[in-house]
């Protein structure tokens, strides 16, 4: 916390710092919006895109806005005329940190600058508190990633995500680390919305399935050192070290549980299922668990096509949730479609209708805004890469098999959970 | 939760050396701090951005010569220097560029300026290298020790070793060489140390160049020991080292050594025995809380720091 706040301070300090190193004192040119180009026949939509774009999270911040430019520039490129006009949907990209109070304040910017629609946040402690400034806009906000359950039980009609929550997902863990027989679990969260939230859920789930909690420890989404509370970890002979938290700090910690000669096994959820992770982590990567929400791109109908597309167009890999933010950019546009008009309070009712077959699966929202589908898939880190082990919980995504095009045809009924593959 | 003796007593020695080799880094990234304090009392506040960027130009040149064929060994000895050069380049143009204009100034425009040169230096490293996180190679062959029950590494061990290596040259260079005496002279007082023939600038520029050395060594050894680097991996530590230059008295480099040992040491053992203590009513995330309160208390009742001299206000 004192580091956030000192990084505001700097931030404003810098500011000065600049603006007193100057020659002269002009007038401080605008930092942001280059106002859109001036009129075409055409009609601009802004899409507000938020997440953090520099900092510890920057490559996950840089992988959601990939995944949202991706959508533009498909939506531009098919031409879409709605409410008789055509339109340019244009993303307006913003920077919030990770940091709840940058969040807020880069929040109140997309709301001043009239934006259509918002796109994020990515992490769940800068989407909750920047949720309430949207919801008095009126301002539909979609988040690819925000998982603690808190963002949608706030009663604001604007909030939704296309991303299962953390009590699905906490509850999925902990059943999968009781299936593995472990007795006693060791915590670790990261005192982050997220982090915090996703701990504490597993932590519901797993003493109520009766294994023993036997420690409780902390550390930040900055911290590179965990040795201190993996030393503690060991005495207390834990099988398995729960992390609640993300990948920059979930690789190393592996690493160092590794040295510290620990022998329990690993299990986080999605912030730590990435190729980052493992490229963190090393060999002590090698055969720890993870979970995301979601069943796999590859067994979806238009992952292995995303993929492609993605890698085409940006030379690099998806690193996390850039498939959750092409959606949520889908899921505004197509709510649009359907309204006919580009104004918020026109369209926001549309967006709790969506019934859209994105690249992420099946997305419909329940009245909180929360997926229908809340389905959880477990992989394990083999050789340098995620492989899949199951899907848990909430109703069954459609499975690659038929592949429906563009009219959303409902595939194949929401039956028997998908206890897929094994 | 059960607390016994028995795990008390287990996690001792591990805990030690835990906090050893944090505080080892902390204090060769402290000196940096000191030297330049002690002798213009200035915080360089860009230093931990010095070991940041000392980190990542090891891991490029390194992954470069290990790509052309080069033993890994040799290729990490050559980036090692070459990172020792670039930071002396950098900490030499940083003091000439942003520090020297503004000598005689106010004390507050200097500071501004490096918390300013530090969000530069951020920043041109995250265009340089980017976002992602980098994995540093691993330098040292893999050997684990175990002794007394806690288990350590080769590279722990050489970054203890290298440390205090590092810092009883300093302390030689300050106490038995010419330049070591223009440099106390200069901290004395400028003007005097300048009438007496020292070439103050000198003094200064040399200062922010073994400064940035030292900075370039510590960089190196943080890669090594977590094998990660990140552009924004030097403000935390550029913190947490200053504060350990606060707390052994800043502006004495036995006080900076001291006082990155003892807060590493703090750290550690707060975060192993601070819940047992406290019956889990204060938990690990309380570690830097600790610390920060060791840190009062030490000041409370020797504003000076540990092992700080008294010394005038100098503006």
């Amino acid at each position: 916390m004192q580091a956030k706040l000192s990084a505001v301070a700097l931030s404003i300090a810098a500011a000065f710092a600049l603006s007193a190193c100057g020659p002269k004192e002009e007038a401080p040119p605008p930092v942001a919006a280059p106002a859109a180009p001036a009129a075409k026949p055409e009609v601009v939509v802004k899409l507000g895109h938020v997440a953090p774009m520099t900092g510890p999270q920057a490559h996950l911040g840089k992988d959601n806005e990939s995944g949202a430019v991706l959508a533009v520039e498909e939506l531009n490129a098919q031409g879409l005329e709605i409410g008789g006009a055509k339109v340019k949907f244009q993303l307006v990209s913003e920077d919030d940190q990770a940091d709840p109070k940058q969040g807020t304040i880069v929040a109140q910017k997309l709301v001043d600058e009239k934006v259509n629609g918002v796109v994020g946040h990515l992490n769940s402690g800068t989407t909750i508190p920047a949720s309430k400034l949207y919801a008095d806009a009126g301002l539909p906000q979609v988040s690819p990633s925000a998982t603690n359950p808190k963002y949608t039980q706030q009663g604001f009609k604007t909030a939704f995500r296309v991303m299962a929550n953390d009590v699905q997902q906490g509850k999925v863990l902990g059943e999968f680390a009781a299936k593995q027989g472990v007795k006693t679990v060791a915590i670790i969260d990261d005192r982050t919305a997220y982090g915090q939230g996703l701990a504490d859920e597993f932590r519901k789930a797993a003493e109520g399935l009766g294994l023993k909690v036997v420690a409780n420890e902390y550390t930040t989404d900055k911290a590179t050192d965990f040795k201190a509370i993996l030393t503690k970890i060991k005495s207390t002979k834990a099988d398995l070290v729960f992390y609640g938290g993300m990948d920059a700090q979930g690789g190393p910690m592996v690493k160092q549980m590794k040295e510290l000669g620990i022998k329990a096994k690993f299990l986080g959820g999605d912030g730590v299922c990435t190729p980052e992770f493992m490229k963190l982590g090393g060999p002590a990567a090698d055969g720890q668990f993870c979970s995301l929400p979601g069943v796999p791109l590859e067994q979806l109908a238009k992952g292995p096509e995303f993929k492609t597309k993605f890698n085409t167009r940006f030379g690099y890999d998806i690193q996390l949730y850039a498939p959750n933010a092409y959606d949520a950019v889908m899921v505004i546009a197509d709510a649009m479609k359907r309204a006919d008009s580009v104004e918020p309070a026109k369209y926001l009712p549309e967006v709790g209708k969506t019934n859209l077959e994105g690249v992420t699966g099946k997305i419909e929202f329940d009245e909180f805004g929360d997926l229908k589908s809340g389905a959880i898939s477990l992989y394990q880190y083999k050789g340098g890469t995620l492989s899949y082990v199951e899907t848990l919980g909430g109703a069954p995504a459609p499975e690659a098999a038929p592949a429906p095009a563009e009219p959303a045809a409902a595939p194949a009924a929401p039956a028997a959970p998908a206890e897929a593959k094994k | 939760m059960d607390i016994s003796l028995h795990q008390l007593l287990q996690q001792f020695p591990q805990q030690v050396v835990n906090g050893l080799v944090q505080g080892s880094i902390y204090a060769l990234v402290a000196l940096g701090y000191t030297m330049v304090y002690g002798i213009m009392g200035l915080i360089n506040f860009a230093h931990g951005e010095v070991v940041m960027i000392g980190t990542l130009v090891a891991i490029t040149v390194t992954g470069l010569l290990a790509a052309a064929g080069m033993p890994v060994g040799i290729a990490g000895l050559c980036g090692l220097v070459i990172s020792i050069l670039s930071c002396m380049a950098i900490g030499w143009s940083l003091e000439r560029v942003a520090y020297r204009p503004l000598r005689g100034s106010p004390r507050l425009t200097p500071l501004i300026t490096a918390i300013g040169m530090s969000i530069v230096l951020q920043n041109l490293a995250m265009i340089l290298w980017g976002r992602n996180y980098m994995t540093f190679p691993p330098l040292l062959p893999k050997v684990n020790f175990e002794f007394a029950g806690a288990y350590f590494t080769l590279v722990q061990v050489v970054i203890v070793l290298l440390s205090a290596l590092m810092m009883s040259g300093l302390v030689l260079l300050v106490y038995r060489t010419k330049l070591g005496m223009a440099m106390r002279a200069t901290a004395q007082n400028p003007e005097v140390a300048s009438l007496m023939g020292v070439n103050i600038n000198r003094v200064i520029s040399a200062a922010f160049v073994i400064g940035s050395a030292l900075a370039a060594v510590a960089g190196v050894m943080v890669g090594s020991y977590y094998e990660v680097a990140h552009y924004q991996m030097g403000f935390v530590l550029g913190l947490k080292a200053f504060t350990a230059a606060v707390l052994g008295g800043i502006g004495n480099l036995v006080g900076a050594m001291v006082g990155g040992i003892l807060l590493g040491l703090i750290e550690a053992l707060g975060a192993g025995y601070i819940g047992y203590f406290t019956g889990d009513f204060l938990g690990s995330h309380y570690q830097d809380i600790f610390a920060f309160a060791v840190l009062i208390v030490v000041l409370m009742f020797k504003p000076s720091g540990l092992f700080g001299e008294k010394t005038g206000d100098r503006a």
